[in-house]
């Protein structure tokens, strides 16, 4: 029976485009503000970056605990070998630096001497003394691993159209929240 | 041996017997701050400044102190925000560059504590300020303690900066002001 339900459950969707959507904005929030000068705009949306960070890493945490009692639905028989290893090296990638992105960007704030306040409310605890030397190159790490996080992002939108539009199997629709319900596989 | 024991003795009663601090040891002092911006504190200081103290520890009464702080040696806890607060919209430090403390009562509240009164002036803006200091005695005393102002007092940060749910309004200040013993 579960070889035939090839879709993605409703919680791993919910998180999936959750996620994407909280990355995507403030990936761009990040590249916007980094070269604004400073005012009091500035100060409030650096903090509205950090909450995000904060929040992608915590949905990311959930998102692997839920995976680990709902496994995803193979990939299609159709797909060669090679292929699925580099799905599945993605994949793994992407997990990693969706904790690793925003564990540079906390350790970067503590090393710049400013502390992560999520929503104004939770202080997070800085795990690096006030450290300028560290602190930039933190931030080179940060943005590395963001740019990098950025291609795999892209590869994956890519590898998803690609298998929708020229496979014309079901790995995308498996995963969009608005797709028919499961259907038989052929 | 006995001289010896009483040699040690001399030399701890020393400090104690000095009975007047004067002049300022700036090695042995500091100036801080704490402001938040964004519900997060974030620690800053100045690097320059002087003062002069008179402190005599049996005639606290008498006392006096003088601390003026060079606005320009600030390093805010934010790299970038060291040049913006030169601005005039902060300190005008071209038109005011020193902050300047100036006591005027020195009241013992027992336990080597001490109500300190006195008037702040930052921005050519004069506010009486009260602190609550703990003196440590020794070769060099020092003086140290906090209080809090209201940048909104002294007009540090105005225009776009006077939104004090970015900047509180609230700024704590830490010091710790040493002079020699005579």
């Amino acid at each position: 029976m579960s070889q035939t339900y090839s879709r993605y459950d409703p919680v791993a969707i919910a998180l999936h485009w959750l996620v994407a959507i909280v990355i995507v904005c403030n990936f761009a929030l990040g590249v916007y503000m980094h070269e604004l000068p400073l005012s009091p705009w500035k100060l409030k949306i650096y903090s509205w970056h950090k909450w995000a960070g904060v929040s992608v890493f915590m949905l990311v945490a959930l998102r692997l605990a839920w995976r680990g009692f709902h496994r995803p639905p193979p990939m299609p028989a159709s797909m060669p070998t090679w292929q699925r290893e580099l799905a599945h090296h993605g994949h793994h990638l992407l997990y990693l630096l969706m904790f690793a992105v925003p564990i540079s960007g906390w350790l970067m704030s503590s090393a710049l001497g400013v502390q992560t306040v999520y929503f104004g409310v939770l202080p997070i605890p800085d795990l690096l003394d006030k450290d300028k030397a560290l602190g930039d190159v933190l931030k080179q790490v940060h943005e590395a691993l963001n740019f990098g996080m950025a291609a795999i992002v892209l590869g994956h939108a890519g590898a998803a159209l690609k298998h929708h539009y020229m496979d014309r199997d079901d790995v995308l629709t498996r995963m969009l929240p608005w797709s028919k319900p499961p259907r038989k596989s052929q | 041996m006995k001289r010896s024991i009483i040699g040690c003795l001399l030399a701890l009663s020393l400090p104690a017997m000095a009975s007047e601090y004067s002049g300022f040891n700036a090695d042995a002092s500091r100036v801080s701050f704490v402001s938040t911006q964004m519900n997060v504190p974030v620690e800053g200081r100045f690097e320059r400044f002087s003062g002069n103290i008179r402190f005599d520890p049996d005639a606290p009464a008498g006392g006096s102190a003088r601390l003026e702080v060079e606005l320009a040696s600030i390093d805010t806890g934010l790299e970038e925000a060291d040049q913006e607060v030169a601005s005039a919209e902060w300190f005008d430090i071209a038109k005011h560059p020193k902050a300047v403390f100036e006591s005027s009562a020195v009241e013992p509240l027992g336990n080597q504590t001490y109500r300190i009164n006195g008037t702040l002036t930052i921005k050519g803006k004069t506010h009486e300020i009260a602190t609550e200091a703990r003196f440590e005695p020794g070769a060099v005393g020092a003086f140290s303690g906090s209080f809090k102002l209201k940048r909104s007092d002294y007009a540090i940060g105005e225009g776009m900066w006077s939104d004090t749910s970015v900047v509180a309004d609230e700024v704590e200040i830490r010091y710790r002001i040493a002079a020699p013993a005579h």
